[in-house]
């Protein structure tokens, strides 16, 4: 009896967490098996076949080239995944560095949080619009784009931590100790970051599966051939009247991924920063 | 006030400049010239260059700047190459879709989330609550261009109750009809923007409603409605307008992807066709533009703040 109830409050503690996570988890294992439980190529055109109803041959239909959409969708998972984890790195490194530079040094702050709310400024798809034009389409030139759209919420985030982290007891004392600047930083007020930077990290990544789907529905920032979830739905938009199956599943699985990445967030702010979370 | 209202003007001022620089010189980053952009693929070298030195494209990339910015300070904001009239006319053009747009998505927005995140806060974990809560996670979650193309298929394809694409002017159609054209973008915007909305005014007014004034309200024996509605929900106003102000400004800078869905000539629209049409000075004009608005609603949120929190110092 006693075990189970701990179980009860031990999914009612970490719900969030575990529905986000699996649902997470589901969709990594899709991106991953994608090659195997595809049914068809994704880029294989069949004339012939094109814009089936679906069936149990093609699980969602065929697009205007024949090809199977939901094979498409499972390789669509790939390409979200790939971009929205490249975007959390990179603006997880770069936006940490210049979070922690702001937040401990003030020149630096005036200098960096002077250029993060100018591009706060900037609506987020317009910026990485123009990032494209100069860049070129391509997933890297994509990652980059978006990355620099998304930093002034990581760099803000991080820099709020190390400015009220700085006041700290512990530090104080490393300071009085003659530690560096540098060691300081990365070995006392970082650890203090992390939760928030892990919150931070999982909402800007659902915002880049949002952002990148919004761009390739747009026709920017990835060649037509690849199966991209904005892309699938951005051909199937022109057959609405015909066939308006094709728009479902393709945004089933945008809001999956970004429901799963928005529950998971959520549910770590309950658990790491009690302080933060909804009372 | 005065002299807070001013010194948060002269404060934007840096952040204006940061847009302007950074927009100006991503912008000369573009491969290929704006003047073949405008002559053509057939123009001839000569007929580069000399169109190159009529817009002042020969000069350092510093001197265009500083000329940029000098004329923009004279209300001169350049001519847009595709259209061959200035900037900001066009610009002007083009606002009355997307402000209609934006008041009609917000009054939605605000209407659902604000209600909803009510509802939520006062019945504090009951099933009304997660119902709400789990709706605006969803929300959230939503693309909004997905939503505008269920709309489009469900009202428009399907039932035939509101046209699919297209806008009317109201000058040419009548406001009735100009709203009918935007009611399932608008719909699409608007439950977007209510799933944040409902979130937030659910936190704030939680915040609120463990207040001690609140317990005093209740104890006079004030119904539950005027205490809801007129003494918590004034004071969580603050968080609820921050978000407001942030949906408007981002609105009014256009949805690129809804205008696009739904072929509204509004604001959005524009960018797009400027950015694939290469139309820098237009581009350069129209993210100011943004921006400008952006900071100007930030404004107006911090100064409506004192409105509703009287506390409230501005130093």
């Amino acid at each position: 009896m006693k075990k189970k109830r701990n179980w009860r409050k031990f999914f009612s503690k970490y719900n969030l967490v575990l529905i986000g996570g699996s649902m997470f988890l589901i969709l990594v294992i899709v991106a991953i098996l994608a090659p195997w439980i595809s049914p068809y190529d994704p880029k294989a055109m069949e004339m012939t076949n094109a814009l089936q109803p679906p069936s149990l041959a093609h699980l969602c239909g065929t697009d205007e080239f024949g090809r199977d959409v939901f094979s498409r969708i499972l390789y669509g998972a790939r390409i979200s995944l790939t971009i929205s984890l490249s975007v959390m790195a990179v603006v997880g490194v770069v936006g940490t560095v210049l979070g922690m530079l702001a937040g401990y040094y003030h020149l630096a702050d005036t200098i960096i949080m002077r250029f993060m709310d100018g591009l706060m400024a900037f609506p987020t798809v317009i910026l990485a619009l123009v990032i494209l034009t100069v860049l070129g389409s391509g997933i890297p030139n994509l990652v980059l784009a978006l990355s620099i759209a998304q930093l002034p919420r990581m760099v803000r985030t991080v820099r709020t931590t190390v400015v009220s982290a700085k006041q700290l007891e512990h530090v104080e004392t490393a300071r009085a100790m003659g530690a560096s600047d540098a060691r300081i930083m990365f070995r006392y007020i970082l650890p203090l970051c992390i939760s928030p930077m892990i919150i931070r990290l999982t909402l800007i990544m659902a915002l880049t599966v949002l952002n990148e789907a919004s761009l390739t529905f747009l026709g920017v920032g990835l060649s037509p051939d690849i199966p991209s979830w904005g892309t699938i739905l951005s051909e199937a938009r022109v057959h609405i009247q015909t066939s308006g199956y094709l728009i479902v599943l393709p945004g089933f699985a945008i809001v999956w991924s970004v429901m799963s990445l928005n529950l998971l967030g959520d549910g770590l702010r309950d658990v790491l920063d009690p302080k933060l979370s909804k009372k | 006030m005065i002299n807070y209202t001013i010194r948060r003007i002269l404060s934007a001022i840096p952040t204006l400049l940061v847009v302007a620089v950074v927009i100006f010189f991503l912008i000369r980053c573009v491969p290929g010239s704006p003047a073949l952009t405008m002559l053509g693929d057939e123009a001839t070298v000569e007929e580069i260059a000399a169109m190159e030195e009529e817009m002042g494209l020969d000069q350092p990339v510093v001197v265009q700047f500083v000329k940029w910015i000098g004329n923009i300070l004279k209300g001169d904001f350049g001519t847009s190459i595709y259209y061959e009239k200035p900037v900001l006319e066009v610009i002007f053009s083009r606002m009355q879709p997307t402000v209609i747009l934006v008041i009609y998505a917000m009054i939605i927005g605000i209407v659902i989330g604000v209600s909803l995140g009510m509802l939520a806060a006062i019945y504090r974990n009951s099933w009304i609550d997660k119902v709400c809560m789990v709706l605006s996670t969803l929300g959230i979650s939503l693309p909004g261009f997905w939503l505008g193309l269920n709309l489009v298929l469900l009202f428009a394809v399907t039932l035939g109750w509101f046209p699919s694409v297209g806008y009317v002017y109201i000058e040419e159609g009548g406001l009735l009809e100009t709203l009918r054209y935007l009611t399932l973008p608008a719909v699409a915007l608007g439950l977007q923007r209510s799933a944040s909305l409902a979130r937030i005014t659910r936190s704030s007014m939680l915040e609120v409603l463990n207040e001690d004034y609140i317990r005093t309200a209740r104890a006079k024996g004030l119904p539950t409605r005027r205490v809801i509605c007129l003494h918590a929900l004034k004071n969580s106003m603050n968080q609820i307008l921050t978000q407001i102000g942030i949906s408007i400004a981002h609105l009014l800078g256009g949805s690129i992807v809804i205008e696009n869905i739904f072929t509204i000539p509004g604001l959005g629209r524009l960018a797009y066709d400027a950015i694939t049409r290469r139309d820098y000075p237009l581009i350069q004009g129209q993210i100011l533009y943004i921006a400008f608005i952006y900071v100007f609603i930030n404004l107006i949120v911090d100064l409506l703040y004192k409105f509703f929190d009287p506390r409230i110092e501005f130093k």
